[in-house]
């Protein structure tokens, strides 16, 4: 059968982003699959570098909406590394809780989306119908719908103020309700079930294989978590379970989620229950950041992120890496969408949950002539540099 | 050509361009569509081509490689077509302005008609924004 071309993008209705993907098709079923993508690349570690500590935790709020805490998180504990700082008990939970509560939002962003990609609007006004409910707390505790700006070194920048527990705990309980409804709806809705079950799967020992993170590696059975794997903030103090799923289908994906909202609301009411209780500063003054590395891991959304940041003392890091869970969740595609039809292989593509802004760090070009390295050999040159020059020291 | 805008203020049709944001701006957009905010009770609607939209919604700074792009889907929208721009980004380029990978002001690339600032612009600034673009279109 001879073979065809789909291009999907990079500016296709159902896209957020702009990311362009070449689907290969024989008949109906999708053989192979290319992918292009640096349109959301503005250059981040390039910038960072350039900025103070506290500006470039504004600055990392802002590579992806969706993960506005998880990338500030990661970032505040890579500095804090570098000198072991410790933060008060309650900025601990402060922390957790803005990072739980994102994860809720961000969860419900996701079956948004994925209902409105398979053709079923409902769930998508409904899902964010209770989106605006979290936006709403988040509101009431940092001031602002998104980008929170609440995390700094050595603690938290604005505290949880005990009048606004009711409030919060009430909203909590609507969302609760509303997400078992969710979870009922999925556990039977036929359109649903025709439509996602079955549909681009990712074996156990597949997703070892491409290293896959979150949600991507949990429902197929993948039990990994950050929060339980390397207890950080106040995740150690807390009572929690890791939602895994079996089949790695898109359905399972859909449940995992719908699950963790439940288990991150359980997260949230324990984090208010100590914060009425738990008194004490929010932050720690930090004077200096030592010369050195450290390293900063989270469980965002959508699976690992982690930070690298180097200083040599002054007040600005020297350099700053960033690795999201995307990254490593994106090549699944290539098992995931071989031999599916066309008509499953967006909600393939999007059942990742992928985030082209956050994975989109670094950009390749090749030069034409020989003579002249390209700027990936200048890269690697430069690092090697820096290594001999920063272990000689 | 006013009593062509007259006609088209009753209904816009609006195509999203995302040229290299932080994703925020695009989301609250989206937001804009859903129960709370509901503005499809002005009659706009998104549409997915812009063959089709007589507003075209930019957010992000415009990198490099997205700039050609840009220009194209300009040219491919029917005119007049009116842009509004979404975000701090397109205003001011924001916290990426020492970026070595934006290209031009948003201004330099394609027309635009509105300023919506913010990061990311509250809905309510959103819908202010687009009441008074059918309120000038209305004139
Ligand atoms: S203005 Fe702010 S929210 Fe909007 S794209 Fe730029 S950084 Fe993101």
């Amino acid at each position: 059968m001879t073979k065809n071309r789909i291009p999907l993008g990079p500016f296709h209705p159902l896209l957020e982003e702009a990311e362009y993907f070449e689907l290969q098709i024989e008949g109906e079923t999708v053989v192979d699959l290319d992918m292009e993508i640096g349109w959301m690349h503005r250059g981040h570690e390039y910038i960072s570098e350039q900025k103070n500590f506290t500006q470039s935790i504004y600055l990392v709020e802002r590579i992806c909406g969706i993960c506005s805490t998880s990338h500030p998180i990661a970032c505040v504990r890579a500095i804090e590394d570098i000198d072991n700082l410790e933060i008060p008990i309650r900025a601990k939970y402060i922390r957790s809780l803005v990072g739980e509560l994102e994860r809720i939002h961000s969860h419900l962003l996701w079956l948004g989306l994925a209902g409105h990609f398979i053709g079923y609007d409902t769930v998508w006004m409904w899902a964010w119908k209770y989106r605006e409910t979290v936006l709403e707390m988040m509101e009431i505790i940092s001031g602002n719908r998104n980008h929170y700006g609440m995390m700094r070194v050595g603690g938290v920048g604005k505290d949880v103020k005990p009048k606004d527990i009711p409030d919060l705990l009430d909203k909590l309980d609507m969302i609760d309700e509303k997400m078992e409804m969710i979870a009922k709806v999925a556990n039977d809705d036929p359109v649903l079930k025709a439509r996602l079950k079955g549909v681009g799967v990712l074996s156990h020992e597949q997703a070892i294989n491409y290293c896959a993170t979150g949600p991507t590696s949990r429902a197929s059975g993948v039990p990994g978590d950050v929060r339980r794997d390397d207890p950080h903030d106040a995740y150690g103090m807390l009572d929690f379970d890791v939602i895994t799923a079996e089949n790695g289908d898109v359905y399972d994906k859909l449940v995992v989620r719908v699950l963790e909202i439940l288990e991150s609301s359980k997260i949230i009411r324990q984090c208010l229950d100590k914060l009425s209780e738990v008194e004490g500063p929010i932050l720690n003054n930090v004077e200096e950041i030592s010369p050195g590395e450290g390293i900063g891991r989270y469980e965002a959304p959508r699976g690992e992120v982690f930070h690298y940041i180097r200083s040599d003392g002054s007040n600005r890091p020297v350099r700053h890496k960033v690795r999201a869970p995307s990254y490593v969740n994106i090549p699944t595609y290539e098992a995931s969408c071989k031999g599916i039809s066309v008509s499953d292989a967006l909600i393939t593509l999007a059942s990742v949950d992928p985030c082209y802004c956050c994975t989109e760090r670094s950009l390749k070009i090749r030069s034409d002539s020989e003579e002249k390295p390209d700027l990936l050999e200048l890269s690697k040159q430069k690092t090697e540099r820096i290594r001999r020059e920063y272990n000689g020291n | 050509m006013s009593w062509y805008n007259k006609r088209l203020a009753k209904s816009l049709w609006v195509f999203h361009v995302s040229a290299s944001p932080c994703n925020n701006c695009d989301i609250e957009i989206l937001d804009l569509l859903t129960p709370k905010y509901d503005i499809e009770r002005f009659g706009i609607k998104l549409v997915g081509s812009i063959r089709h939209a007589d507003v075209m919604l930019v957010s992000g700074i415009v990198n490099q490689k997205i700039e050609p792009r840009i220009k194209r889907l300009y040219s491919q929208a029917p005119k007049p077509i009116f842009v509004v721009a979404i975000g701090s980004c397109m205003s001011s380029q924001g916290v990426f302005r020492e970026s070595y990978n934006r290209c031009k002001e948003v201004k330099e690339v394609v027309p635009v008609d509105m300023w919506i600032p913010g990061c990311p612009p509250k809905p309510e600034a959103m819908i202010e924004g687009v009441a008074k673009l059918i309120g000038v279109l209305n004139e």
